[in-house]
Order: structure tokens, then sequence, then C-alpha cells
């Protein structure tokens, strides 16, 4: 406490440029850091990394930890950790070709019965970690261990394939373009068009609702021209998109979930209580929150997201193999604190951890371009990983 | 000692204090919540290091400067603190030696450790194995393995902070025995005590502390010890006019508890709040006084939905008619909210907003839904930060970088928007400063006009005299006295505690 900020409060409606590039940087840091990251491989790999089939690839092959990633920053907000969702997602994906392949299910109730499925693990592991005590730290570990041995049990150790053609498209395809032109899929232009109008719209009726209740704003200069910029990044990706085959239908389903989360963190009262259980659980619970209970529903949602992204892993590779998601878990909550969570709980973000996710995906897919060994690329991993969180924190206590 | 002078951020903590302990004596100190002993005893063990507090520290004849404790133990001075050190889950001898093993180049020597331990075990009259847990056994006698773990420790010069105070009858008065068997091999001792029984029994001298400062020293060896004198000594201070004018206004009684009986959550067997009784008015404020540890806060959080204890019976009355107050929740609902006595560790999210904080016991208040409405959220929060002028930059700054007393105000906004019936204010006022507390006594005496319940408990006498309508006299899990405010005084508070804790 030796810098108690105590200033008179300024007039709504009226905050310093300095200030404010500050907060900006602050908050903007890690896309900033994202941007510089993209930069410099595009540099490096003349160009081939932002072309567009590289780009659909990198997005791709991103996708099932970027879906994971959403979960676990519930998990890690509240305070708690889950090691076992590679091998939950391996399990998970070995389900869904045992009940597609093996027993020719269709591909709707297969795909309920596995999200299902994945429900009732995060359900079993969080029980013990929410009414129990025991730490998610244990438990999952447990839980990676049983899993993993049960995707190869479920397997018999062989790899199960290939899947129906209308669930490979959960991974493999695109959205349908009824324009039909060749070159350019207008369809996901356009739609990318929509979506960055729609945010810009968003975000200035979210200013003009401030304003409204007297709260202080960004200047309207400030924030039609960062928007723009955001508006413009996205319009760019769809296009670089569109000009290969288009918006993969996995994007659309990363998309829609970011939302959701981004929703549910940001504006509801369970992301503000699960926000309040990481922060300090003592108080939360004096505050009349059910801790417990709140701990056991965001293993659920991490049981469910982690069987999404076996699926979609799985529909990527049209096979099941019993090493699948070998080494996730360690993707995802990577992710998680690059994005700028606390492993204590209570801070992060769910854009944090998404950007998180594309930051080591934009780096692995540079690095492989660029024909670094395996080797080196874990050392980089390691480091790009400690130096990320220790700028975080150093510039916490400064 | 001499001129001791000690701050904390902001607040002075002792003043210029002196005291002078004879050679192979046993000097008592004494004095309220507050008045600086245990702090005296952190500056002459080391706790507090050389530097940052004024003032000189002579010892058998030269001046020392520690640097930390380490420091002090090599010039035997041992201190015990209240809270006891030991690690639960190693042996009685592990615990003794601890951070100064029987060791040779870090190799621990099994045979000497026991040995020692055994000879340390006879001087302090225990009959158990050095291999013993910990945990196995009972408080007494771990504050014994606490004893033989200085005396491990050429020790000269033994503080002991309340050694008691988690003691029964029969323990205290063997600890005593002991202390004075020491005595009579030429130790020097320091006691911290409240109970003027033990100070008549064993000590040579006494130094009563108040507000920071030294006001006497009493040599008990020829006349013994008037309890009168020590007590007015101890709270002797003017009343100021540090509370706001009220003119109270009590209708009926709204909440009542009855035969509430709670068991410690740790040792399950033993009784921790024993059969309480009592009720509150409309716009009354209830005093509830005590010494630490009495069980006020205990009592408190039972009640507000069974956040401690186990094993709880009784009945709680609203307006009459029993309420379930079994959790939090349901505590809430039925119009009770509790202000905690540690705002960092029980009632804030450090790390979040003002007003995330403020809607956090009524976020349906403030959403529709499950959605949380942003506008209505800052509007309240602006309109608590106005009301009960909270200074701030804004709501969305962090708690954490606020003051204790807007701290505070902040855990008051929460409850205040949570719209309860009954407030129950865990020392309101503790660590936060002099314009913060008017202000929150400011607000209280507001919330009883608006004919809320108020039962503040403190540690701080004047503060009940001041503010309260009708005050409890809380004594080990019981209430031992209950008064109107206007019959009250300090010494007949203190008397109560003390007749009571004579048993």
């Amino acid at each position: 406490m030796n810098s108690i900020v105590e200033t008179a409060a300024p007039a709504a409606g009226k905050i310093s440029t300095a200030t404010l590039i500050k907060k900006n940087v602050h908050e903007y840091g890690m896309l900033i850091s994202l941007a510089a990251i993209m930069a410099f491989f595009e540099y490096m790999t003349d160009g081939t990394l932002m072309q567009p089939l590289n780009i659909t690839n990198l997005l791709l092959q991103n996708s099932y930890i970027v879906i994971m990633a959403l979960a676990m920053l519930l998990v890690i907000v509240a305070g708690h950790i889950d090691l076992s969702v590679g091998s939950v997602a391996g399990f998970i994906g070995g389900l869904a070709a045992v009940l597609m392949v093996d027993f020719h299910w269709h591909y709707i109730p297969a795909t309920l019965v596995c999200l299902l499925a994945g429900a009732l693990i995060g359900g079993i592991q969080g029980y013990f970690v929410a009414f129990h005590r025991i730490p998610s730290f244990i438990v999952t570990l447990g839980g990676m261990l049983v899993f993993r041995g049960a995707a190869l049990a479920l397997l018999k150790g062989q790899s199960v394939g290939p899947f129906p053609r209308e669930f490979q498209l959960l991974s493999s395809g695109f959205i349908p373009d009824p324009f039909g032109a060749d070159g350019l899929r207008l369809t996901s232009l356009l739609l990318g068009g929509v979506v960055a109008l729609v945010l810009f719209t968003m975000s200035l009726r979210e200013r003009a609702n401030k304003l409204h209740y007297g709260a202080a704003a960004e200047p309207l200069g400030f924030l039609i021209a960062k928007n723009v910029a955001f508006a413009a990044a996205i319009v760019y990706f769809s296009y670089l998109l569109a000009s290969y085959k288009g918006l993969p239908n996995v994007l659309v389903i990363m998309f829609v979930l970011m939302m959701v989360f981004d929703f549910i963190t940001n504006r509801t009262t369970i992301g503000r209580r699960i926000y309040a259980l990481g922060g300090n659980e003592k108080a939360a619970r004096l505050s009349g929150i059910k801790t417990d209970r709140l701990s056991f529903y965001t293993f659920v949602n991490m049981g469910v997201l982690a069987a999404l992204a076996g699926l979609v892993f799985a529909a990527r590779l049209n096979t099941a193999t019993p090493k699948a998601g070998v080494g996730f878990e360690l993707d995802v909550i990577a992710a998680c604190f690059i994005g700028g969570a606390s492993a204590t709980g209570g801070v992060g973000k769910v854009m944090g951890a998404v950007i998180g996710a594309f930051v080591m995906g934009v780096m692995n897919n540079g690095m492989s371009i660029l024909g670094i060994g395996i080797d080196w690329q874990q050392i980089i991993k390691g480091v790009v990983l400690v130096a990320a969180v220790f700028v975080d924190v150093y510039n916490k206590n400064k | 000692m001499r001129g001791i002078t000690k701050r904390f951020t902001g607040v002075v903590a002792l003043k210029d204090v002196n005291l002078v302990v004879e050679a192979g004596e046993i000097h008592a100190i004494c004095g309220e919540n507050g008045a600086g002993k245990s702090t005296l005893m952190k500056v002459l063990s080391g706790v507090h290091p050389h530097g940052s507090y004024e003032g000189e520290i002579h010892f058998a004849g030269r001046e020392l400067q520690f640097d930390s404790i380490s420091d002090s133990e090599e010039q035997g001075i041992i201190i015990i603190h209240q809270e006891l050190a030991l690690v639960p889950l190693m042996s009685i001898a592990e615990n003794i030696f601890l951070g100064n093993e029987q060791a040779r180049l870090g190799v621990i020597d099994p045979e000497s450790t026991h040995r020692r331990t055994v000879e340390l075990l006879k001087k302090v009259g225990l009959n158990e194995s050095p291999e013993e847990l910990i945990t196995n056994l009972g408080v007494g006698k771990q504050q014994l393995i606490e004893i033989a773990k200085a005396l491990s420790k050429k020790v000269k010069l033994l503080i002991l902070d309340e050694p008691t105070a988690s003691l029964n009858e029969n323990d205290s008065q063997a600890l005593l025995d002991l202390l004075l068997e020491f005595k009579a091999q030429g130790m020097t001792m320091i006691m911290i005590s409240h109970k003027l029984n033990e100070i008549a029994r064993i000590a040579d001298s006494v130094t009563i502390l108040r507000d920071g400062s030294t006001v006497q020293t009493i040599d008990c060896r020829d006349a013994p010890v008037n309890e009168d004198v020590v007590i007015r000594h101890m709270v002797g201070r003017e009343m100021a006019d540090r509370y706001p004018h009220r003119e109270p206004d009590i209708g009926e009684t709204v909440f009542e508890v009855r035969d509430w009986v709670v068991f410690h959550e740790q040792h399950a067997d033993r009784k921790f709040i024993k059969g309480v009784s009592f009720h509150v008015r409309r716009g009354e404020i209830l005093g509830i006084a005590g010494l630490m540890g009495s069980g006020r806060t205990e009592l408190a959080m039972s009640l507000f939905g069974r956040s401690y204890g186990r094993r709880i019976s009784g009945k709680v009355l609203m307006g009459g008619k029993e309420i379930d107050v079994s959790t939090v929740e349901k505590a809430i609902s039925h119009g009770i909210a509790y202000v905690t006595e540690d705002r960092k560790g029980y009632g804030l999210i450090l790390e979040n907003e003002i007003k995330h904080n403020i809607s956090l016991a009524n976020l349906p208040g403030v959403s529709r839904f499950g959605i949380i409405d942003e506008g209505k959220e800052y509007s309240v929060a602006r309109d608590s930060q106005k009301k009960i002028n909270i200074r701030c930059a804004d709501v969305f700054q962090y708690v954490s970088n606020l003051s204790g007393g807007n701290q505070q105000k902040v855990v008051l906004s929460k409850w205040l928007f949570a719209g309860p019936e009954v407030l129950i204010l865990d020392e309101p006022t503790r660590g936060i400063d002099v314009g913060a507390k008017y202000e929150i006594y400011c607000l209280i005496a507001q919330l009883a006009r608006e004919g809320k319940c108020i039962i503040l408990i403190s540690s701080e006498m004047p503060e009940l005299l001041g503010m309260s309508d009708r005050l409890y006299v809380m004594n080990e899990g019981a209430l031992i006295a209950e008064m109107k405010t206007a019959d009250a005084s300090q010494e007949i508070i203190m008397r109560a505690i003390v007749s009571a804790a004579k048993g």
C-alpha cells in the first residue's frame, strides 16, 4: 500500500490522452505482441505466413486449442487447473470413432453422446475438486492418466477411421457459397464484413450506453480509429480466407464460442461470480456465492469443450488414434497464461486466452515454415511462455 | 528499552516507550488490545529489525541492535508468540530443534536430538515420547513444547505473549508453576497477560501500556498488585467528542438468538460458543465487548450461514419467527449482513473493481435473467460512492489501490446494497484513520436512525461506549454481562472480564 491513488474523480467523459494510451497499450498489449510476431514471421518467411492457404491451415491447426482455452480460462480464473483435457479430447475422439465407424451411428446422435460423455467426465473430476476439496492438479493428473489409458483401451491400440463424410466437414468443410464464384468466395468475404460492421456498431453503442449512465468513456475519435483498425483487420483476414476456400466451418464455431464466452465472463452474474471465487474464495462465500457448485460447473464446461475439441481434431485427421491429444493440455494452459490469466485465479480474459493460443500457433507455424527443428521450437516456446508471464507480473508490481 | 517509538505506515504504534526489566524477575506487561504490547515485544525480539524503530535496547549492560530474530536469539532473548508456531505433522523432537537442528554438516544427529529432547521435556514436566506428533497433543502440552523449544536455545530472557490465553485452568496453573520454577533458577521473564490474577500470582513488577505509551510500572514484591489501579491505568483515557450525537429511537425486538452453541472448527469436542442468547431491537445499536479470542467473531460468523464452527445448535428468530440461516445465501435473504473484521481476507476481491465488489452480494439486484446491467451496476456503485464518500478516482478503480478506510467503505457499501435489516459489524474501524472512523460512525448512526438493527463488535471500548445503546460483554464463548451503555464504563467492562477470567 505504498501508492494510494486517491485523486478527485474526473468529470465524466474526459480522460487524458496519456492515460488513454497507457490503458490501451495495457489492454491490447498481447494483441500488439501477436501482430508483431506475425509481422516478424511474415518477413522471415518471405510472405508465406500470410498466404491464404497457410492462414486457413493455421486456423484449422489451432481451432481445438482455442476451443479448449475458452473453457480452461474459466477453470483457471476459478483458481483451478485441468491437466486432463488432452487425454479427454483423445478419448472422446476414440469414442466418436467407435460409435460412427464400428457401430455405424449417425453423426448427430454420436456427436451429442460424445459431448454428454465430456460433460460427465468433467462432472466427475469437478465433483472431487469442488465438493471434496481435492486439489484440481491431483484430480486432473489422475484424469490425464485414466483417459489416456481409456482411449488406448477403447481403440484397442489401433487407429480407427475414416469418419462419415458429413462428420469430416466439421473440420475440413467451409461455409457454402451460393454466389459460386470460383476465385473469390464472396459469401465469406461478405460475412467477414458483416461481423466487422456488427462489432463496430456494438462498440459505438457501448460507448453511448456508458455516456448515458454517466461513466467516463473514450473520446469518439479514438474509439473510431481503434475500431476501424479492428474492422480492417477482420475484413483483411476474411479476404485472405475468401481467396482460398472461404471461411472454415470450425472458424464459425470457434467465433461463436468466443463471443459466447466473452459475454459470459463480462456480462453475466455467473461470470462475475467465477472471478470473485478465484479472486477471494472466502469473501465470495461470505457474499452468498455457492463457490463449490460454481467450481463444479467450470469443470463440467471444460469437459464439454474438451470433448468438442476432441471431435474437431478427430474430424480433421479423419481418424481417431490413441495418441490424439497428447500434450494439448500444455498448449491450452500456456495459451491462458500467455493471455494474461493469473495462476492464482481471479484474473484473466477470454480474448487474452484466444490471443495466447494464436501466439503459440503462429510461432509453431512460422518456425515450421522456417525449418526450425522441433528441439529449438520447444525451447523457444518455453522461453516465450515464461517471458510473457514475467513481463505481465513485472508490469503489475511496478 | 529506552525511548522506543515505532511507526507503521501512518500509525504510531509505540510512542517513546521505556521498559526496565531487572535480572531474575518476572515482569508483566498489560494493556488493552492495541495498546502496543505485542509490538513492543516484537521490537525487543528483533521481529522488527533495528532501524525500523527509534530508541535503544540495552541488554546486560550493552546496547544491542538486532537485524532479525536470530540475532536476538543469539543473545538469549527468546519470544514465544501468542499463536503457537509448531508444525503439526512433525514430531516433538523435530519441532524443538526446528531451525536449530542437532546436526553436523547438515546431517541430523538423531541420537543427540533424542537425548536432548528427553532432557528438555523433563525440564518442562512433560512425559511424552520425542517421536510423538504435535498434532496429537493438546493445546496445553503444545504450549509446554514451545517453552521446551525456547529452553533448547541458551535462553536468558524469555518473553511470553499471553501464554495462558488458550489454556484451561489446570494447564494454566501448571504453566505458571513452571515459570516460577524457572525464576528460582535465575531466568528473567517478560509476560504479557490480561489476567490480573495471574499477574498477581507470579509477577514481580507490572508495566502498563496504553495507546502505545508506558503509563506506569508498579513494583508488586512488597505490596500485592491492586487490580483497581491496574484497570484504571489500562483504560484511563479521556472520552473525547469522537462520536456523532444521536437520539436513539428504539422499537420492538427484531432479531433474536437463543441458546446458540458452536463447537470449535478444528477441535471438534471443544465447545466454543457456550449457549449464547441475545436480542436486538429496531433502531438499536448493540455493542459486544470482549477481548480478542473471546468468541465474538466466531459467534457472528456462525450466525451468518454457519461460516464458522461445527455442530451448531440454537434458534435464530427474525420478527418473532424462526429463520433458517444455515447458508450464507439464506442468511442474506433473511436480511442479515456480516461485515467482516478482516476486510482483505474475507471482505473484498482486491484485484477487482470497486463496482464489482459493491454488487457482489446482490448480483440479482443489478441483473436480469443472469445478465448484468452494467449501467445499473455503475449507478449503484456511483450512488454508494457519493453517499458514503468513498474517495477514489472512479468506481472502475481496483480496490487494492484504496486506503484502509476507503476499502472498509466499499465493504459497507456492498452490504448496504444487499438491503439488510440486521447488520453485524465486526471491528468496523480497525486499522483506519480517525477521519474515516468518524465517517463510519456517522453512517452507523444513520443506519440505526433508519430503523436497522446494528450489532457492533469492537475491541475498542471507547467506541462501544460512544456508539452503542446497550452492551453485552463476552468472555470465553459466553455472554457474561449485559448493561445499558449509560450505566457502563470501561472500568465496569474490564472488571466483568477480569472477574470472569478469575472463574
